[in-house]
């Protein structure tokens, strides 16, 4: 086993994501499987490689910085249109500390 | 009028001639879609509204003798990751079954501004993650000729829309194969452009170093023309390219004669696949108009599914951390707390194929894990990438399968997430190094199921691609 039931739960508290007892195991299950296949990447030696982290192609300079100035942005009530819950002009949340 | 046939050349003469306008054209789709959606489940919103009021425009600006644009009254799909202002647009997922955008994609904005007719929003994986529209919150769709096998994904709306002929081109989105696998399924014309060369201002994201947007067609002109409308720098879009956008469709009538072209040896299986078969006839066909084949190899191929779900799990479970029901989505009822808000909303909204991935990401993203995975990851990728480099300083095009089988039948992988993401072999590579790439129609397998050929080439080379794929189409190789 790649994955123990216990390392998927830290993982899903590190993702904030809740899972149930049945999903925890499944999650066991299939990560296990897909960690044993990446496995094979460790075939490779890649001392010397530099690592990719973008696509890179052949080009021109360009002047990628723009001018300093205002654009049009969303106005307030437009943004909070989606929230579940907004109030006074900002998103809502359950309270976070008591007093 | 058959909208099933009509091409985006077609729309313009009928239009030019009078045959049909723009608003009857857009109410004739409307209905065709309604109707076929109850079968292959390809639409999951309609925009009936906007759909009318652009053929108005269109039709004003005609009765005026004005240029309605290129694309003037094509009605076009959008898969429904890519947002659209004020038109429900869901990802595919239960957490944005209510989200309304405040804004247009810069590839809607500049579709409609040339006259397309954005006709409904497609169905597809959710956030774009899967490989047989399998994973949407909202039901499947349903290959629109063999209703008991799937379109391909994760862009199989898009896909299966313009098989079907209620939209004429789509746009879809591809982060590993999502455009180019459902087309070859589908028998459409597929085309993902050079990495950054359509803005991705308004896609929701799921893999950002591998997201692209692309179009849907049913032949190589519209979809070059498509692509004419929506590629070029964005200043909303840090990554799109300042390369200027050449004239796609002067290149389609180019001689394909003394082109090279490379047939990677690690994309074909030997034996007796059936698909293998017909992209053999296909390159026998390319052969017969002038092009010059040889062999070649591409070395690393065998580590790039591997390679590709330890980035685009990071990335995809990085990017996915803003659904967390304080500003876009629906909150979960039972949390109380903020940690309980998090945990919950996203417990209960995202599907199986999120967790999968969110779980995968965080996981090889955790602390003492960076440099065995995520860093080995991005090693394994330059090795792919200059794979490709390499063959193309002998080989002007690499000419390939799509997928290693047809579409294949509903539920058949869905219980095995590994082996689903074995079937993107063939086209996870391109995207890992950013190159364009296209699936166009190569006949069908002895049940009639169709086959797409893979064309790869250099960054930016889409006037090649294109020229070889226009070729292909000419010379009768969409049926051969």
């Amino acid at each position: 086993m790649k994955i123990t039931a216990t390392e998927v739960r830290y993982v899903a508290d590190l993702a904030h994501l809740e899972l149930t007892e049945a999903e925890v195991e499944r999650m066991a299950h299939d990560l296990d499987d897909i960690l044993t296949h990446i496995e094979k990447l460790n075939e490779l030696d890649t001392a010397n490689v530099a690592p990719m982290a973008q696509v890179l192609y052949e080009a021109e300079d360009t002047a990628t910085l723009r001018a300093d100035q205002e654009g049009a942005t969303l106005a307030n009530a437009v943004a909070l249109k989606n929230a579940p819950q907004a109030g006074a002009g900002y998103f809502k949340v359950p309270k976070v500390i008591e007093r | 009028m058959d909208i099933a046939t009509l091409t985006i050349g077609a729309i313009q003469e009928g239009l030019r001639k009078k045959t049909f306008s723009a608003a009857e054209l857009t109410a004739e789709t409307l209905r065709r879609a309604e109707q076929e959606n109850t079968r292959t489940n390809a639409y999951l919103t309609f925009s009936g509204k906007r759909a009318q009021e652009a053929a108005r425009t269109v039709d004003e600006k005609l009765a005026r003798g004005e240029d309605a644009g290129p694309l003037a009254g094509v009605p076009v799909g959008i898969k429904d990751v890519i947002i659209t202002k004020d038109l429900l647009t869901t990802c595919g997922s239960r957490l944005l079954a209510d989200y309304i955008p405040p804004y247009d994609a810069t590839a809607i904005e500049r579709l409609e501004k040339a006259g397309g007719v954005v006709v409904g929003k497609c169905n597809c994986d959710e956030f774009a993650m899967g490989s047989s529209n399998e994973n949407s919150a909202f039901g499947p769709v349903k290959h629109p000729q063999f209703p008991d096998r799937v379109p391909g994904g994760s862009s199989g709306g898009p896909a299966a829309a313009v098989a079907q002929g209620t939209a004429v081109v789509s746009l879809g989105s591809d982060t590993g194969g999502s455009i180019r696998q459902p087309a070859s399924f589908c028998g459409v014309v597929g085309v993902t452009p050079t990495y950054g060369r359509v803005s991705r201002y308004g896609l929701v994201a799921f893999a950002s170093s591998l997201d692209h947007i692309g179009p849907f067609a049913r032949n190589v002109h519209d979809a070059a023309l498509l692509l004419q409308v929506i590629a070029g720098r964005d200043s909303r879009d840090a990554t799109s390219a300042f390369a200027p956008v050449p004239d796609y469709t002067a290149s389609l009538t180019r001689d394909v004669r003394g082109l090279k072209i490379g047939l990677p040896k690690e994309y074909f299986q030997g034996g007796a696949s059936e698909t293998d078969a017909q992209i053999e006839k296909g390159v026998a066909l390319l052969r017969k108009q002038g092009c010059e084949v040889v062999d070649i190899s591409l070395p690393h191929t065998e580590y790039a599914i591997a390679c590709y779900y330890i980035i685009c799990t990071a990335e995809a479970s990085s990017n996915l951390a803003r659904y967390d029901g304080v500003r876009y989505t629906s909150r979960s009822r039972n949390a109380t707390t903020l940690s309980e808000m998090y945990r919950m909303t996203r417990g209960e909204g995202f599907g199986a194929e999120c967790k999968r991935r969110i779980m995968l990401g965080t996981y090889v993203l955790s602390a003492g894990y960076y440099d065995a995975y995520y860093l080995k990851a991005q090693k394994v990728r330059a090795l792919i990438a200059g794979d490709f480099q390499k063959a193309f300083q002998t080989v002007d095009a690499i000419v390939t399968p799509v997928s290693p089988f047809p579409a294949f039948k509903l539920g058949e992988k869905v219980d095995d997430p590994l082996a689903m993401y074995l079937s993107d072999i063939y086209t996870i590579t391109g995207s890992l190094a950013g190159i364009p790439c296209m699936s166009v129609p190569c006949g069908r397998t002895s049940e009639g199921l169709p086959v797409g050929m893979q064309i790869l080439t250099r960054h930016f080379n889409e006037p090649g691609m294109f020229q070889l794929a226009a070729a292909f189409e000419r010379a009768g190789g969409f049926a051969i």
